[in-house]
């Protein structure tokens, strides 16, 4: 069914997950938003791409979530000034997103009447100049630009007692770089402001020197905890543009993988909950059985992450009766493992009184923001790209979709544990009723401007890649895009009046994706 | 707190032998000569700077802990600061929006500042290679003793690394 929005004509989109894109103006494009955000959508993505070798100006593209499926709206932009209408009075968690769009392209968020914009660099921090848009196409790849002006101006919270407490990058433990700015009166905490971007790679810059086939490989290392996520998603782009069908054998594969890595990636994060809530016996159990996981994956598939196993066209790994029966046997060992573990987190009250009503997200909160995946799913949205829109081999597997209303630690702990067993019972379907089918099918070479959509539910949360090819089978413009991006602001909504302490906790019950979002 | 006692009880120690260190590892010759290793014996602090990986790397970091390698069984152990540090174990590529950040790290820990450069990137760049936002591999910010490569390294290969790095330097 197509969706529909009044004054635009939508083309549909090859591929496995229902979408479809549009050209539009500004008026239009400020309207077909604002008409899926009434309808209840929400905004998936949004970056930009340099046209001006085909003698235009910049697209600016925003994927945004209907009912029916995806609809890729593309705004064309003029080579000079290029500005566009804001698009953060309609969805909040478009602003870091078209901060970044800035940084590397330099297209500008105007607001139309007369309110301000944040247009304080987002990825940008010294590394280059506020006039150098790294990603525009006359860029060399291997360019060392003039550093710029690292100073940032955080919001500050004035009034009696008042303090700041800066954290970062460089954190205590074993995480990834990042800052946060602690507003603070006594112990609690009035105000969190993040400064992320330290890991600013260039990802998408790298994308432009590959070919499609080897972009499948820094796909699944834009962020490695995601590995088959983004490996599915840049391979369901790509074969939708060519028009290539993988056999239902690797498609039940590649959920065999995602299933995995998603057991794998809650079993770590129960684990550093029980630790970060008080109860260091929760790690050493739950790392223990993750540990298990790995190296059954590392025995069955060749890697303990993953890393490499989807390919385009299928998968580079296959099961045969032996490898099942083993997995379906230690699955069901470690389905008892988690009974018994949940048992103890449920009874345990030290740590249940530092979970229940830590770190709340209400659902009117993340509705408003847009929050998606596991962190939504435990604040009362039962969303989920596996079972909505959907895509093969889901249809035939569906699964049942874990939520949580109270959006606390303590709900985002129980939506792990059921997603877990949600996903060993899925893993032992799978393994009893595989499919025959080749394991990997050819992908034709794309014609040059062909583009794709992969959308895929990892872990955390929906996984986008969206693909354009150029001549000769090289990528001409990639842009990945984690759920995190949607996230982030909800973890400084859910710390406001907690104490300082319990941070680490509410923080580790995101476990969001700094590599994923600064690219 | 039955069911926890006899959970810890059931499950019983995993924690394996440790590998030994292995001198191919070196970028710098061994820094540490026999005199401070029995002084320190395998007394180590490790403070861990992520400078840009996927996180992959981190994935295999925290591995190390757990109960099957155990490193802190070894009397080595992850800290806070770079302040209380004598190795630091970097993953790379070093971004340049953390190529400050890893250099003041590195100014703040005191001597003898080893430095174990992690996995395929904090080697040679990987795949992400150098360009206008990374500086590529860990050495091109701050000297490293042992660089270990794997895309990630498992943990036991980790542990060699960190071991290795605490060795004389001596041909195994």
């Amino acid at each position: 069914m197509t969706p529909e929005i009044d004054g635009i004509e939508l083309v549909r989109l090859p591929g496995a997950v229902p979408a479809w894109r549009a050209s539009v103006d500004a008026n239009a494009w400020l309207a077909a938003c604002a008409a899926v955000a009434r309808g209840g959508g929400r905004l998936g993505a949004l970056w930009a791409s340099d046209e001006r070798d085909r003698g235009s100006g910049f697209t600016l593209r925003a994927l945004l979530v209907a009912y029916e499926g995806l609809i890729c709206l593309e705004l064309p932009l003029p080579p000079q000034a290029p500005e566009y209408p804001d698009l953060a009075p309609v969805f909040p968690c478009a602003a870091r997103m078209q901060r970044a769009a800035y940084d590397l392209l330099g297209v500008r968020a105007a607001a139309p009447d007369g309110r301000t914009t944040d247009t304080r660099g987002w990825l940008r921090h010294g590394a280059w100049q506020p006039d150098a848009f790294p990603l525009r196409r006359d860029v060399p790849l291997a360019t060392r630009l003039p550093a710029g002006d690292a100073r940032y101006a955080f919001v500050t919270v004035e009034g009696d007692g008042v303090h700041e407490i800066p954290v970062g990058p460089v954190h205590a433990g074993t995480i990834e770089p990042g800052h946060f700015r602690f507003s603070i009166v006594g112990e609690r905490v009035l105000r969190l402001e993040q400064r992320l971007g330290y890991k600013h790679k260039g990802v998408e810059k790298r994308f432009e020197s590959m070919t499609l086939a080897d972009g499948a490989r820094l796909a699944g290392r834009v962020s490695g905890d995601s590995t088959v996520a983004y490996a599915w998603a840049y391979a369901m782009a790509l074969e939708g543009m060519a028009g290539a069908r993988p056999s239902r054998r690797a498609l039940w594969l590649r959920a065999l993988l995602l299933e995995r890595e998603r057991i794998a990636n809650h079993l770590g994060d129960l684990g550093y909950l029980g630790n970060d809530g008080g109860l260091a016996f929760g790690l050493a159990q739950f790392s223990r059985l993750k540990e298990d996981l790995l190296r059954a994956n590392a025995r069955a598939f060749g890697h303990r992450y993953l890393m490499d196993r989807v390919v385009p066209g299928g998968v580079a790994c296959d099961v045969d009766a032996a490898c099942a029966q083993q997995l379906i046997a230690e699955g069901e060992r470690l389905e008892d493992e988690l009974r018994t573990l949940r048992a103890i987190y449920y009874d345990h009250a030290g740590l249940q009184d530092r979970c229940i009503t830590c770190g709340r997200l209400t659902p009117r909160t993340a509705a408003r923001l847009g929050v998606v995946g596991l962190a939504a799913r435990a604040s009362g949205h039962a969303i989920d790209a596996r079972a909505y829109p959907g895509h093969a081999p889901y249809d035939e597997l569906p699964p049942s979709v874990a939520s949580h209303r109270n959006g606390d630690v303590a709900a985002r702990i129980v939506v792990r544990f059921e997603e877990a067993f949600e996903s060993l019972r899925l893993q032992r379907l799978m393994l009893q009723r595989l499919p025959e089918g080749a394991l990997s099918t050819g992908v034709t070479q794309p014609a040059a401007g062909a583009f794709g959509i992969g959308w895929i539910e990892g872990w955390r949360g929906e996984v986008l890649v969206a693909l354009e090819a150029g001549a000769g089978g090289t990528v001409r413009r990639c842009h990945p895009h984690d759920p995190s991006w949607q996230n982030w602001p909800a973890l400084e909504y859910a710390v406001i009046g907690n104490i300082v302490p319990d941070f680490p906790l509410i923080n580790k019950s995101f476990n969001l994706s700094y590599a994923g979002q600064d690219l | 707190m039955y069911k926890l006692l006899r959970q810890i009880a059931r499950c019983g120690i995993r924690t394996e032998p440790p590998p030994l260190p292995d001198a191919s590892l070196y970028q710098l010759a061994g820094r540490l000569n026999d005199d401070v290793l029995a002084l320190l014996g395998r007394g180590l602090a490790i403070r861990h700077v992520d400078a840009g990986s996927c996180n992959g790397c981190e994935l295999e970091i925290h591995g190390v802990n757990n109960p099957y390698y155990n490193l802190e069984g070894l009397g080595i152990k992850f800290v806070a600061s770079p302040r209380h540090a004598d190795l630091l174990l970097v993953t790379g590529p070093v971004s340049r929006n953390m190529e400050q950040a890893l250099r003041r790290t590195y100014d703040a820990t005191p001597a003898p500042k080893l430095v174990v450069a992690i996995g395929d990137c904090g080697c040679d760049g990987g795949i992400f290679g150098e360009g206008y936002a990374s500086c590529g591999r860990v050495a091109n910010v701050i000297p490293v003793d042992v660089a270990v490569p794997g895309c990630p390294p498992t943990p036991a290969a980790i542990i060699q690394g960190i071991l290795t790095a605490v060795s004389t330097g001596a041909k195994a």
